[in-house]
């Protein structure tokens, strides 16, 4: 018979339900991956002790680690689904393979959670460049190549997750807006037309829940499958911030 | 007076270029998506962003080139007017792109840097790295997310189309949507309906294309009356990952920053490819098309690749078809700006394609055919009348298309690097035309309709997803999906024979059949992904039989739409006089298929199959010529055209003279 293997999901119905363990035997595909795992077992959800149960929920979407949809807590480890591969999973973890949703967010179901604080927390630091208007106005500023290689960095951002997952310090006793919020106001600080937002930023940064939070642990920058240089933001919005309290103190 | 609203359904670059833009003019839209629209599709795209640029500018290069390329590339599929309105605002979509931030590639002086594309002898691509649509889509995520902090927009993620609502005089005033949380079904009254939902590459089973490309938006839009263009034209790229998943794209930009498509001369040679000698090489583009080289345009590029591993037995490995893409040799800067999708191929594939070449495939990837749209020619430049209210509009009043669910710009084949232009050009254009239709409205608006005409929308889709809940069959959607998409990929794509086509149209059929017998194995209230998956299934069989019947009826080979039955032959003459004569009997040929065949298909949902028609294409700024992209012995092919052009204008200045 062909090899078959033990994947051991958390499963929770609704957001008010418990959660409870299901494991469910997949047949082995060579260079398969953990969505291809969930999609094998929505065309038959049937349990390692033969119980017909239903499809595991979870998000999907680009399935090149792209889009940051399919992040979930896998063999103990927050990253993408589609990423990760069976074949690499096993030679973390021999016997089997487990799947949680993360844990920092609200289940909706199983594996798919509402990351909506994430993007409220775009919100609430003005990510974003306030130009005038869509007309033509030309082109954008000049802007070095050292600059460019900065900021493409950071605009990697996928808002998926990992690292505020990874971080101690954000949970949901914590005002905390975590890591990527935080590298995202670093960014638009550093645009030439988004510096205009640069006061409101850091004064959101300097606030409860802004860079004070950060405990350094320095989780994020470990999780982040993008490699962006979370602390490095970090570390400047810490610098940012001081100067600005000091301009603060000093009514400018 | 009740306030007027406009819902956008989908926000990939298309959707967010007009939601944008309206909320800039103090239109309220509800934006409607199945994924937090920062996840939408326009993020896998790779490559860049077309236009002609002050660089290109002073190698010779125009407006008027790239709108050339664009419709050559396209095989005249298109309608001119559209195309070159695009490339005339192509500099300046990018200028406002940079305006918002994009993190494009610089040169040391700090302007924006460009790379080369295929169909094109020029640098137009602008790019960031090599995730240029995720920088841009970023972008536009970003002045979204800031005019919903003004509450001009109104996101509605997890949310899934189900349809248009039409009153008694067919015009659409709003939608019904389902929350694919709570999967509660609501109606949204709008005043004007956007689709920017992209391509159907669900259709066929694995794709480039991402899980919510499944064409399903189309496919309701379909069946409530939009015409649907050209279904049958899909672009197969040339370079793609295999997976069990998904086909991971491997962008265009590898080529256009130097990488090489060659193929062991010695079949299935085991050698490790780094030391097989340039000599036992083949590098079959370059040697093919000595003037395009490896940046044929993709339709070529993928049937080259198709030939050389299938039909020449040349595939790299036995038991999987595959060519090497080798950016092996070019410098370690170079391969930084490919940093992107190199780690894409080392993440999944475990081999660092900076030391050895990447082992590639054709994948579907590109929806060129989409829901029908209109547009206003202005005479006087041959472009758009700006602000019409025709502009993108389908054939059902109030229902707008944009981006790649629309059947416009690329025509029989779309250039890389075009797509991300034609979805954000789109996206602005329709929203003055939107703006004009709301200032002018007499119909009275969507909120002051009687409410019956919601409520009456959402139960009959109510009662649609309850059938499918309680359905007792025995057939299982993820088998029919896998069925559908493994006969649409051997007989629909590359190489079409209206044998295997006819033979896909019957599997159609049975599988239509047999989605009547399909059972949930989720039967829940609360996010169940089970019955969004399969009510998307039943629209993907429509949309399969529309794009197969289009590829069975059109019998020619055209861009993408590639069927050898019907290929003009080649020449092969040694004597000059008889190879000449050749062309001359190649070229009427040309003119005889053209005269047939240089229309759109447009297909019309009746419940016993798609109604075919076909609408003529609209050439009228560049006259159709073959598309040789200078294949090696084809040249003769492109003078005896130009020689029977010239003689055609003077025989009626002759003829002209006569008559005076």
């Amino acid at each position: 018979m062909a090899k078959t293997i033990p994947v051991k999901i958390k499963r929770q119905d609704t957001p008010h339900d418990g959660s409870r363990w299901e494991t469910f035997d997949v047949p082995y595909e060579s260079g398969m991956n953990v969505t291809t795992v969930l999609q094998r077992i929505a065309a038959n959800p049937m349990t390692a002790e033969q119980q017909s149960s239903t499809p595991v929920a979870y998000d999907a979407c680009c399935l090149e680690e792209i889009c940051g949809a399919c992040t979930m807590v896998i063999n103990g480890r927050v990253r993408q689904a589609c990423s990760a591969l069976v074949d690499d999973l096993l030679q973390e973890q021999a016997d089997s393979i487990e799947l949680q949703p993360m844990t920092k967010f609200p289940v909706v179901r199983d594996l798919v959670v509402n990351r909506q604080p994430m993007f409220n927390s775009l919100s609430k630091v003005k990510a974003w460049v306030r130009v005038d208007g869509y007309h033509d106005m030309g082109s954008g500023p000049r802007v070095s190549e050292a600059t460019q290689e900065e900021a493409y960095p950071l605009s990697r951002c996928m808002t998926c997750g990992c690292c505020v997952e990874a971080c101690p310090q954000f949970n949901d006793h914590s005002p905390f807006i975590g890591p990527a919020a935080i590298s995202q106001a670093i960014l638009f600080n550093s645009h030439p037309t988004g510096a205009v937002d640069r006061e409101d930023r850091l004064a959101v940064l300097s606030d409860a829940g802004g860079i004070a939070d950060c405990g350094n642990s320095q989780n994020c920058v470990k999780v982040c499958p993008k490699e962006i240089p979370l602390t490095d933001s970090i570390a400047k919005a810490g610098r940012d911030t001081t100067l600005y309290k000091i301009r603060q103190w000093f009514g400018r | 007076m009740a306030k007027q609203h406009v819902v956008v359904v989908g926000g990939g670059l298309a959707g967010l270029a007009a939601t944008m833009r309206l909320a800039e003019a103090g239109v309220h839209v509800y934006l409607i998506s199945m994924v937090p629209v920062k996840r939408s599709h326009s993020v896998c795209a790779q490559g860049g962003i077309n236009s002609v640029n002050n660089y290109t500018r002073q190698q010779g290069d125009s407006e008027w080139l790239h709108f050339d390329d664009t419709v050559y590339g396209g095989d005249f599929l298109q309608h001119q007017p559209l195309v070159k309105e695009m490339c005339d605002w192509a500099p300046r979509v990018i200028d406002l792109l940079d305006r918002l931030g994009v993190t494009f590639n610089r040169t040391p002086e700090g302007l924006r840097d460009q790379r080369r594309f295929g169909g094109t002898m020029y640098k137009r691509t602008a790019f960031a790295g090599a995730t240029t649509g995720q920088q841009l889509i970023y972008a536009l995520d970003e002045q979204v997310r800031r005019w919903e902090a003004d509450g001009l927009v109104e996101k509605f993620e997890y949310w899934d189309f189900l349809g248009p609502i039409l009153d008694d005089s067919g015009r659409c005033r709003g939608v019904v949507a389902q929350d694919m949380f709570s999967m509660e079904t609501r109606s949204f009254a709008a005043d004007a309906v956007v689709l920017a939902t992209g391509g159907c590459g669900l259709v066929f089973g694995r794709s480039t294309m991402s899980m919510i490309c499944t064409g399903g938006a189309a496919g309701r839009a379909y069946k409530a009356g939009v015409k649907y263009g050209n279904g049958e034209f899909v672009q197969v790229h040339p370079t793609a990952i295999p997976g069990t998943d998904k086909l991971r794209l491997m962008s265009e930009s590898a080529r256009g920053e130097g990488g090489r498509v060659w193929v062991p001369k010695k079949p299935q040679d085991d050698r490790d490819p780094r030391s097989i000698p340039a000599n036992e090489r083949y590098y079959f583009l370059e040697e093919r098309y000595p003037k395009y080289g490896n940046l044929v345009p993709r339709d070529i590029a993928t049937r080259e690749i198709f030939d050389v591993c299938v039909n020449m037995g040349l595939s790299v490995e036995q038991d999987q078809l595959c060519a090497y893409l080798d950016v092996t040799e070019l410098s370690p800067e170079t391969q930084k700006k490919l940093d992107g999708i190199l780690e894409i191929y080392e993440k999944f594939q475990g081999a660092d394609p900076r030391q050895v070449p990447m082992k590639i495939f054709p994948a579907v990837h590109y929806s060129m055919g989409g829901l029908w749209v209109d547009y206003e020619k202005n005479t006087t430049t041959g472009g758009l009348v700006l602000g019409s209210q025709r502009n993108q509009q389908s054939n059902i009043p109030g229902i707008f298309v944009i981006g790649e669910a629309d059947y416009q710009y690329h025509g029989g084949n779309r250039l890389g690097a075009n797509s991300l232009l034609s979805c954000i050009f789109s996206g602005l254009i329709v929203a003055p035309s939107i703006e004009n239709m709301l200032h002018s409205f007499s119909a009275g608006n969507a909120e002051d309709q009687p409410i019956s005409l919601f409520d009456g929308a959402v139960k009959e889709h109510e009662a649609h997803a309850d059938r499918l809940i309680k359905n007792q069959g025995s057939e299982n959607p993820y088998q029919i999906h896998k069925e559908l998409g493994d006969s649409m990929t051997r007989n629909v794509t590359v190489v079409r024979n209206n044998d295997d086509i006819k033979s896909t149209l019957a599997k159609i059929e049975e599988l239509k059949d047999r989605y009547q017998n399909v059972a949930l194995s989720d039967t829940g209230d609360w996010t169940n992904q089970n019955l969004s998956f399969t009510r998307a299934l039943g629209d993907m069989i429509m949309m399969a039989r529309v794009i197969a019947q289009g590829a069975l009826q059109r019998d020619e080979c055209r861009g993408a739409h590639f069927k050898p039955n019907f290929l003009t032959p080649p020449m092969d003459a040694d004597d000059p006089a008889e190879l000449h004569k050749q062309a001359q009997r190649w070229c009427k040929a040309f003119k005889e298929k053209n005269d047939r065949w240089l229309k759109s298909t447009i297909a019309e949902f009746t419940p016993d199959g798609p109604k075919m028609s076909y609408e003529s294409v609209d050439t009228s700024l560049i006259p159709p010529r073959p598309r040789t992209y200078g294949l090696k012995g084809a040249e003769i092919i492109d003078e005896v055209w130009r020689e029977m052009g010239a003689q055609a204008k003077t025989e009626q200045q002759a003829g002209a003279g006569t008559a005076n």
